[in-house]
């Protein structure tokens, strides 16, 4: 047996959020990766993101595809339903269930070997499409489950390690997001929660596609001298364009930055993204220039991390089907049946 | 010479080049016969290309009403010069060849058992059009407007059929109706009109509807509650997502707000067509796509998963000519086999085998049923021949008491009540387990989907004899299934008799035109269609009833006979295939020809010898 429950008991002064949930909750089972997996960092990440959010956990469907970080969603959200789908094909099976129900919040977890290999057709379709969800990719540049091969995403040069160099070209997940039409794009590094936590925040409150690709080191396969995907690599070279900060509609807001450094960006939902500046010339509102800032920080050997783009105003694949206020899931047979009469009048026109 | 002489029963064949705009005006001949009270069945014969090739569509005149594919041809319209050859060696010794005879063409290009008409069409239509493009349409209209002179087609009919067309177009309707008199005038001044082959009003038609299957199964699909549709364009079942999208737009739009109460989404590729399905589905939307073969094949390793997940999903399947790319504008019912056991591992299948558009509307509806009750995929198994032809079929029906079986869905009221509820337990016994849509209850009900083996509480195990429990239950399940999929239809011959007949889905006009006229021969033989899988009891004890079963199906390895051999555990001598898979629909006279002579090899003689007992094509 692989599964795990975790024990029920709380501690009884565990800070509860609004809706009364403590942080425990937010849980799922025990993580059965390996100790000092960057993916468990990231479950940390996204448990206390939407617990702060107040988010209520059955409302959100996690899903994923096939890989160390597909698993990730049964170690968060215990309480929402979850669909751990095939190899590189989560995204098809999200538009699917976000076209049936447009109230629920989705939640995609991903691999690179996942995405940015078997998966890299849907990924780029469900990113054109706008479907209104948060797609984070545990970005470790490894197949760990499979002991060791280089991902698409590995940078060239890069070392595994058993010491061998890896001769192709590595694909920037969060730059084809920015090309594919994806409306809010980050990076970020397991290791730096202060800037994941509210980075997963603003991707939970965005209307439409909101991509995060999450450098996320594997301490079993990646974590190496040579690797560019190691703890020691990112740290080293991780330069933040910014710092977020989410203030949904029912939250009084306390922050205060410096005037000049700060952009507010409010949401349709009346959310506030406070983007605190730390690159003053960098800006997030601008596909183009925030594409070119990414690839000429990786020219110079830097991973350029924080909001690197984002579209307050999004359409989302229901504004493009033009659906109506009402999950299709339940519409009633009265809304759906056209009835006999009406297929009566259809026969007439067959004659 | 002998002239083929026949009133109300013939075959008019229309050889032309793809893209010159000839298919609206073939059908509206073929209608203004339908609108005389005489059934029709007509075939797009065309090859896989887009414009300029050869393009062929023809139309069985019967009275009798057979619908199926007489075979040979009675009257050629040679329209196509770069198929010449072959469509003048088609017409039966005696029949007629009507052609463009604008450019004087040598005595050896025609046949002596046949009846030459010409008519100089290019001349006609360069005298009375400047533009190319009213040339190349009007040239149509004007070789229909002679058609109805030789076969004495009501004009009226036909006239009232492009008023239709042109509704609201009204600047066309009378360059129609000009071009239409312009051919008819000419025929009757210079051909000898009427032909030996001809049309008299008949009453033979009634309430009969006539319309595409594909376009059938799309409103079945509404008619079912689907909500959504994801799909990629694949011939032959690109029109079916056209037709749902355009049924949708009638009876799915909310009027007070024009928002649509469906979404239909073209997909980057088949793998996301089925992919979106399954998770539309796993969210509680009743959802499909359809395909064929190839896409089939794409969709495998999701189709396992729906399967082992236990997530309804239905896959139309309008089947073509394979293997591979095979011949993709062609027809075959030579998917049977990988619809059935789709993906790796233990799989199962539903399948449904609709028999005409009618019935391509009914199982389409009722396939979300089955869907929903038994948490699986079903797929529905259309051809090409069945889809993308317009059809004659009984009037579509709906009941309004109907109501949707949604199947074991624990509601939130359910869950509050304290509804016990694990993934996979069998409350019920009968393999088929509760769940809940996502999002029903804050603190019971969730659950995790996955195509890893789990156990009743749906968590991860690699415990065998778990497995072994959640297999066994899915084949319990399909036991349920059997008992809730269409029962066959049966058709017994006057008599008692040792020999059975089994067929499915669109071979059935065929079959049962091949049955009469051997029954007309005096050969008694028990007919069977078999209208899903599993198969129903009933199936294997007719089959057991019998000495001898013949097995009627388009495909080259007798596919279903594998499935009743292999499913069914019948036996294999006693099951004789008969297999007609060269991509046009099967005929009577195909069928009558070879069961005739395989009865002659189990002794069987008819009473009296007619024509219907003398062989194949």
């Amino acid at each position: 047996m692989t599964y795990l429950t975790k024990p029920k008991l709380h501690h009884p002064e565990l800070p509860k959020n609004k809706l009364g949930f403590t942080r425990r909750d937010y849980e799922g089972t025990v993580s059965t990766l390996c100790a000092g997996c960057g993916h468990d960092s990231i479950t940390g990440a996204i448990i206390q993101a939407c617990f702060e959010l107040d988010i209520a956990p059955h409302r959100v469907a996690k899903l994923s595809g096939i890989g160390c970080s597909s698993k990730t969603p049964t170690y968060f959200l215990g309480q929402s339903h979850g669909f751990n789908t095939v190899h590189g094909r989560m995204p098809s099976v999200l538009t699917g269930a976000n076209a049936a129900n447009r109230d629920l919040i989705y939640l995609g977890v991903s691999g690179d070997g996942d995405s940015a290999s078997i998966g890299l057709g849907q990924f780029a379709h469900v990113m054109r499409r706008g479907v209104n969800m948060t797609y984070i990719v545990e970005n470790n540049g490894v197949y760990g489950l499979t002991k060791g091969q280089f991902s698409a995403t590995a940078d060239r040069g890069s070392k595994s390690k058993r010491g061998a160099l890896n001769a192709d070209e590595s694909i920037d997940l969060a730059l084809l997001a920015l090309q594919l039409g994806a409306t809010y794009v980050a990076r970020s590094f397991s290791g730096d929660k202060a800037q994941l936590v509210p980075l997963i925040k603003g991707a939970l409150t965005h209307p439409g596609a909101a991509f995060i690709d999450v450098l996320s080191p594997c301490v079993a396969f990646n974590n190496h001298e040579g690797s560019t995907k190691s703890y020691d690599y990112v740290r080293e070279h991780n330069e933040a364009v910014n710092a977020l900060d989410v203030i949904t509609m029912h939250r009084e807001i306390t922050t205060q930055y410096d005037a000049g450094t700060v952009q507010e960006v409010k949401q349709h939902d009346g959310s506030v993204l406070r983007l605190r500046k730390i690159d003053a010339g960098y800006d997030a509102s601008n596909r183009i220039t925030a594409m070119n800032f990414v690839q000429e920080r990786y020219a110079r050997g830097e991973i350029a991390t924080g909001l690197l783009y984002l579209n307050a105003h999004p359409r989302d694949l229901h504004d493009s089907l033009n659906t109506v206020a009402t999950p299709l899931n339940q519409l009633n047979e009265r809304e759906l049946c056209p009835g006999n009469a009406a297929l009566e009048k259809f026969n007439t026109l067959l004659r | 010479m002998k002239k083929i002489e026949s009133v109300n029963d013939f075959v008019i064949k229309f050889a032309n080049v793809n893209g010159s705009g000839s298919a609206s005006a073939n059908t509206l001949f073929a209608k203004s016969i339908m609108r005389m009270g005489v059934p029709i069945s007509p075939r797009n014969i065309f090859p896989s290309n887009i414009q300029g090739l050869p393009t062929w569509y023809e139309v069985r005149v019967c009275e009798e009403g057979w619908l199926g594919r007489r075979g040979g041809c009675d009257l050629m319209v040679a329209m196509n010069p770069q198929t010449w050859e072959p469509d003048v060696a088609e017409i039966e010794p005696g029949g007629y060849l009507f052609y463009d005879s604008t450019r004087p063409m040598p005595q050896s290009k025609f046949r002596d058992d046949i009846h030459v008409l010409g008519m100089p069409l290019t001349e006609i239509t360069n005298n009375a059009y400047s533009d190319p493009r009213q040339r190349q349409l009007f040239k149509n209209i004007i070789y229909v407007g002679a058609l109805s002179a030789l076969l004495e087609i009501d004009v009226p009919e036909i006239e009232k059929l492009i008023a239709e067309q042109y509704k609201g177009k009204e600047k066309l309707l009378e360059p129609n109706i000009k071009a239409l008199h312009m051919g008819r005038d000419y025929a009757l001044a210079n051909l000898p009109c009427p032909l030996g082959i001809r049309v008299r009003r008949a009453d033979r038609v009634g309430k009969k509807v006539f319309l595409e299957g594909n376009s059938a199964a799309a409103l079945g699909c509404v008619y079912g509650g689907a909500t959504f549709a994801a799909w990629y364009p694949i011939t032959p079942s690109s029109s079916m997502a056209e037709a749902f999208a355009k049924h949708c737009r009638k009876f799915r739009t909310d009027p007070e707000t024009s928002k649509n109460r469906f979404a239909i989404v073209q997909a980057e590729d088949e793998l996301s067509s089925i992919g979106m399905v399954i998770g539309a589905a796993w969210n509680g939307s009743r959802a499909f796509t359809c395909t064929s073969g190839p896409g089939i094949s794409l969709m495998s390793e999701f189709i396992g998963l729906a399967y082992f997940a236990e997530i309804p999903a239905v896959v139309f399947n309008v089947q073509r000519a394979g293997p591979s790319t095979g011949m993709p504008t062609r027809t075959q019912q030579a998917d049977v086999l990988s619809c059935a056991y789709a993906s790796h591992g233990d799989t199962k299948h539903v399948l449904l085998f609709p028999e005409d558009p009618k019935e391509c509307f009914e199982h389409a509806a009722v396939s979300f049923d089955l869907a929903d009750r038994l948490q699986t995929p079903v797929f529905v198994l259309l051809d090409l021949d069945i889809g993308m032809n317009e059809r004659l079929c009984e009037p579509l029906k709906w009941d309004d008491s109907r109501h949707y079986d949604r199947g074991k869905v624990r509601s939130y009221q359910d869950l509050e009540a304290g509804a016990r509820f694990g993934r996979y337990l069998d409350v019920d016994g009968d393999g088929i387990t509760y769940r809940t849509y996502p999002g029903t209850h804050p603190k019971r009900g969730s659950f995790f989907t996955r195509g890893t083996s789990r156990d009743r509480y749906a968590r991860y195990t690699e415990d065998g004899k778990a497995y072994v429990d959640n297999m066994q239950r899915l084949l319990r399940k399909f036991e349920t299934a059997k008992d809730l999929v269409p029962k066959p239809e049966r058709f017994d011959a006057r008599k008692p008799s040792r020999f059975g007949v089994i067929y499915y889905g669109s071979t059935s006009p065929a079959m049962r035109e091949a049955l009469a006229d051997l029954e007309a021969a005096s050969v008694e033989i028990d007919a069977l269609r078999i209208r899903s899988f599993p198969f129903h009891e009933e199936v294997i004890e007719w089959v057991n009833r019998h000495e001898h079963v013949f097995l009627v199906e388009q495909n080259r390895d007798g596919q279903l006979r594998t499935l009743l051999i292999a499913e069914g555990n019948v036996d294999p001598n006693k099951v004789t295939p008969v297999l007609h898979y060269d991509g046009t629909p099967i005929t009577a006279r195909f069928i009558r020809g070879e069961i005739a002579q395989r009865l002659g090899a189990f002794n069987v003689t008819p009473i009296k010898k007619t024509a219907a007992t003398g062989g194949g094509e």
